[in-house]
This record gives structure tokens, sequence and C-alpha cells, in this order.
């Protein structure tokens, strides 16, 4: 069983707890003075690869977690609070606030840097929870042509490279197996990521962080998106409350919902 | 070859036909929308041999687009989804692969298989609903087209421009493609299913590129229910961490789902504490629904949830604490403790 050499891509992304504002200008949400932390479903990538590390779950072992950002000067952020929870480096290719990547962006650049870390095994997020795509991983696997198990919420290793992943599928779960190399993204249900404590959040800082650009893994920022404009979804208008039972049948008769 | 030679000559003469003219009859006016035909692809799907109605939003979202309009199935014995896919309206052709490789969807095979059959048909719009299968399958259909997916539309403005949620539906982006092929999920509840009646499609085979498969499909497990599907269901009524317990949450919900003839969904707290199945779940990870009615009982009402359900038609809560975000968005509250009043709501709905 060859020895893993986990990739993690991490984004930057406002935090999930914060509703976000669309600007002024209808070009975007706010994004200025804004708290943002690690995208979660990239904290559950975080964490399955220390687990899998700990656990020693995976026969040949891990060699090596790495964790990637492509994102402003800020992202290096998320990297440290990734190295807290257990990744041995990273890497952060900086791109300029406002030239963020599209996910095809991302999996080309992902793409180089498996070639350049002769990674074996990538886990994204299933989805960042600020564009929503749910695309990255799926895109990198087809640009590598390896096999890829989306929205893990399981995965054990056996001999032979073999992986066994089980995926949340609409109405139930779906188990696939694959030999290394594999995309894995996760999904909620993987695993409960922990939080750094202060030692491993002091010792982080002392992990390497490689900075890069784009063009040092070969790659240019070509957008195929234009965003027109950003809005407010239509406002949703409480109706009030009733006082009994009667009163929510009636209401409920009244707006034909029953 | 792109475009038929027909199609080639009728190009050319663009700018002399009639807009009725109906290969050109495309919704848009620009001039650009008529300088290339628009022909668009939607990716239907199955199991066991049976067609799902859900993915025939794609079809109803492509005939939004305009231009023609083909459909496309692979897996074993697919004659007879073919079959009920070509009655769908306004689909001028199922291309329908037949090979038990396919049934899984498995996207390691189905994505070459899909980009040779769009290379072949030439076509512009590729769609399929934002589904786990079309989540899974598209991206990669993407990458290999070096297209930019565009993930979970709501809208079409035109061939170019679409609409789509971001950060949780907290807000609502329009984007341009500049993709020669645009590779497009839909969301479902805002592309209602087209009809599997009145349309006499062609049927035509494939190409079958018997990509090598790359993963082994082991098994699984799908939850049982004789409740209407959550993603489609007119009616949906919501537990969440308020049930306290799977008992609980079985004992109250499910009564009131079958009074009410609703589909059962739930919180990720509730799923989370184990009161119900994970596929249940409505939410940013989850489904997204947009029922006529939703009834949400113990849940506090979450940007992660809201994100799920805010759509819908009419939405009631009932939830102990008055000051509960769910109330800000409810058309109907009613504040209370929900193992009192959801017993007696299932009772007086049964017997009204």
């Amino acid at each position: 069983m060859s020895a893993l050499r986990i990739l993690v891509p991490v984004k930057r992304v406002i935090d999930y707890a914060v509703k976000p504002r669309v600007n002024k200008a209808q070009t975007g949400v706010e994004t200025a003075g804004v708290k943002h932390s690690m995208n979660p479903f990239d904290e559950l990538s975080v964490e399955e690869s220390v687990r899998i590390r700990e656990k020693k779950s995976a026969p040949g072992g891990v060699e090596d977690i790495c964790v990637i950002s492509a994102g402003p000067a800020k992202s290096a952020d998320v990297l440290r609070t990734a190295m807290a929870m257990g990744a041995d480096r990273g890497v952060h290719v900086e791109v300029k606030e406002g030239e963020d990547l599209e996910p095809l962006g991302v999996a080309k650049l992902l793409r180089a840097a498996v070639e350049k870390e002769n990674s074996n095994l990538v886990i994204l997020g299933k989805q960042s929870i600020d564009d929503d795509a749910a695309q990255t991983g799926q895109m990198l696997a087809g640009l590598l042509g390896w096999p890829q198990a989306t929205q893990a919420s399981r995965v054990v290793f056996g001999e032979g490279d073999k992986v066994e992943v089980t995926k949340e599928v609409d109405g139930g779960v779906e188990t696939v197996r694959a030999k290394l190399p594999i995309i894995i993204t996760t999904d909620l249900r993987i695993n409960e990521p922990r939080y750094a404590s202060l030692p491993n959040i002091m010792k982080a800082k002392k992990k390497p962080l490689v900075k890069m650009s784009l063009s040092d893994l070969g790659v240019a920022n070509e957008r195929r998106l234009k965003v027109i404009k950003v809005t407010e979804p239509p406002p949703r208008q409480g109706g009030g409350k009733v006082e009994d039972v009667d009163g929510l049948v009636s209401r409920l008769k009244e707006l034909g919902a029953i | 070859m792109l475009f038929s030679t027909a199609t080639r000559a009728a190009l050319r003469s663009v700018g002399s036909l009639p807009r009725s003219t109906s290969a050109f009859s495309s919704p848009f006016s620009s001039p650009s929308a008529l300088r290339r035909l628009l022909s668009s692809l939607a990716i239907l799907e199955q199991r066991d041999g049976k067609l799902n109605h859900g993915s025939l939003s794609a079809i109803t979202a492509a005939k939004k687009l305009g231009g023609s309009v083909h459909g496309f199935v692979a897996g074993s014995s697919i004659k007879p989804v073919a079959e009920e896919a070509a009655k769908v309206e306004g689909v001028e052709k199922i291309i329908a692969v037949d090979n038990a490789a396919y049934d899984k969807g498995l996207p390691e095979n189905y994505a070459p298989l899909l980009v040779e059959n769009i290379k072949k048909g030439g076509y512009t719009h590729i769609i399929a609903g934002h589904t786990a299968f079309g989540k899974s399958l598209l991206p990669r259909v993407a990458a290999l087209l070096d297209s930019q997916q565009i993930s979970d539309i709501t809208a079409i403005e035109n061939e170019n421009i679409f609409v789509r949620p971001i950060y949780a539906g907290n807000a609502i982006a329009t984007v341009e493609s500049s993709d020669p092929i645009k590779v497009i999920t839909i969301r479902g509840t805002a592309f209602p299913a087209a009809e599997a009646q009145g349309g006499s499609a062609a049927i035509e085979d494939g190409v079958d590129p018997n990509v090598e498969i790359s993963v082994e499909w082991v098994s699984e497990d799908l939850a049982k229910s004789d409740r209407p599907d959550l993603a489609t269901a007119g009616k949906v009524v919501s537990g969440g961490r308020g049930l306290k317990s799977k008992e609980d949450f079985d004992k109250i919900m499910l009564p009131l789902a079958d009074s009410l003839g609703a589909a059962v969904g739930a919180s990720r707290a509730a799923v989370d504490s184990g009161y119900a199945d994970n596929s249940l779940q409505v939410g940013q990870t989850g489904k997204v629904v947009a029922p006529q009615l939703y009834l949400a009982v113990g849940i506090s009402g979450a940007i992660q949830h809201l994100a799920g359900m805010k759509d819908s038609k009419v939405i009631a809560a009932i939830n102990k604490d008055g000051e509960a975000p769910i109330f800000q968005v409810a058309d109907v509250g009613l504040v209370g403790d929900l193992f009192d009043k959801v017993p007696e709501l299932t009772e007086k709905l049964k017997s009204s």
C-alpha cells in the first residue's frame, strides 16, 4: 500500500454564522470588515486527513498532509488554522482581492499542485458556502482522470491501495470502491472537526508555509462567468401569529395551503 | 461536424428569415441569439429501468432557452425509458445508450460518455438537475469540455445569462457565460418537470465510448418511504431539535405528515441528533424544497435551513420560542409546545 500524500484544498469564506449583505453597487457581497473563516466543509477535509493519520487507518500510513489555498493575503490565516488542526504544511497561492478564481480555475491550479506535490489523495469539501457551486472536486477528478467519491460520509482504506467510500446521495447512501489515487469530497456527516488548541496554534506558526503565484503553478486566472449583478432575494414578510390550533387551520385554509 | 448542411444553409440566410420561423423561434430578440443555433441536451435520470420524472425539469429549462431540445438517457434495457421520455412534448430526439455500465450513473464512465455525445450532437447547452447525480456528474463533464459550469440556476434570462442563488440564498447572482458550451445544473423547484405526454420524439442510439471504469459500485442503502418524495412534494412538514428524540419525531411528525399527505423533512439539528434520516435534511447542505405548504415544527430557522425552504408558497411554523427567526419568514405562526399543538393539529386536520 502506498503511503498517503494528502492534499487538502481549503477556502477562506465569510463565516457561516454571518448573514451576508449585498453591497450598494450590487456587484457582490460586502466583505470588508466581515468575519471570515475556513469553509466548514474544508474543516471536515482537514479533520478527516488528520484522523486517517492518527487512527492509522491507511495500511501504508500518511507521509504528508499539505493544505493549499488560493486567495488574498488573509487566506494564510485559514492555512494556519488547518496546520493547527494537524496538517504538516501549507501552500498559499496568492490571488489579489477581487480576482477570485472560478471553480474550473481552482481545479486547474490543483491539478498542477497535485503533480508538483505528487499527491495520491485529494480531500476537498463538497462545496464552499459562498459560491455554493459544488464543482471543484469533480472538475479536478475529471482533469486528472482519477476516480471521484463525492459527498463522502465514510472513508475506509483497505489493502492494495483500495479505498471504500460511502457517499450521501438523494434518498440514502451509496458505497463505491476505487484504487488510489482518488478525489474525495466531504459531506457534513463525515466527522466532527476539532478545535485547534492554543499550543497547537503556537506550533502551527512554525510549520512551513510556502507562498506562490498562479504563474508559479503555470496557470492563469481565466474567468468564464461575468457577474452582471448581485441582488438581495425578495424579502419574505412574516404574516404574524395566531392564538391557537383552530386559528392556524383557518389561516392555512384562507391561504389555500390546505 | 457541428451542424448539418441544411442547418448551415439556414444559418447563412438567417438575416432574411422572419423571426417566427420555427427553427429560429428563440424567445430572445438579440441578433446574437440567432447567430448560433441553440441546441440543448437535457440529461435525464433513470433508476432500475424507470424514468425519474423529476429529471424532466431539465427539459422545461431547455425549452425556455429555445432552440432544439434533445434528451439523453443511458443504462441497461434503456428502450422503455427512452420511449417514455420521447412522449415529452417539445423534445425532438432522445439519445439513448443501452449499456448496463451506466446503470449506476458513475461519473467516471458516464462523463466521457456524455462528452462524446455532446461533441457528436454539437450541443450549445447541457442541462441536468442539481441532484446528487447531476452534482457529481456535470462538473466532471464541464472540466472535460473546458467549460465553467453554472450550478443550481433558478432562472434563465437568455442563452448566455443565468440567475443563481449564492451565500445560502442570501444573495442572487446574475451571471453571463462566455463558454461556447454551457454546462448547467438547475434547481428542480424553479423549473417544474415537463409532462411526459403529447410528444413523439425520435429515439436514436448514442455513441458509446465504453470507457473502462475506474470505480466499483459496492452497495446502496436507500430510505424506503411510502410518503411523497421530499424534493417534489406539494406539502412538507419538517421537524427540528424541538422534537427531542427519534421516538418523538416519529410519533409527532409522521401522523401529521399523513394527515396532510405531506413529505417529511428535518433540520440539520434533528438529523445530527439522529431523530431523522440524513436524506430528509432540508437546507443549504441538504435538499432545497419549494412546496405549496412548508410546516416547520420545532425549528428555529437558521439561515442554512431557510436556504432550503424560503421559496415555499406558504410557510407555517409551530415553535415554543416566540422570538425564533422562523417567525420572521412564516406566513402563519403558532407559539406553543409542539407536543400539545401538533397532535391537536393532526386530529383537526383528520376530522376536517
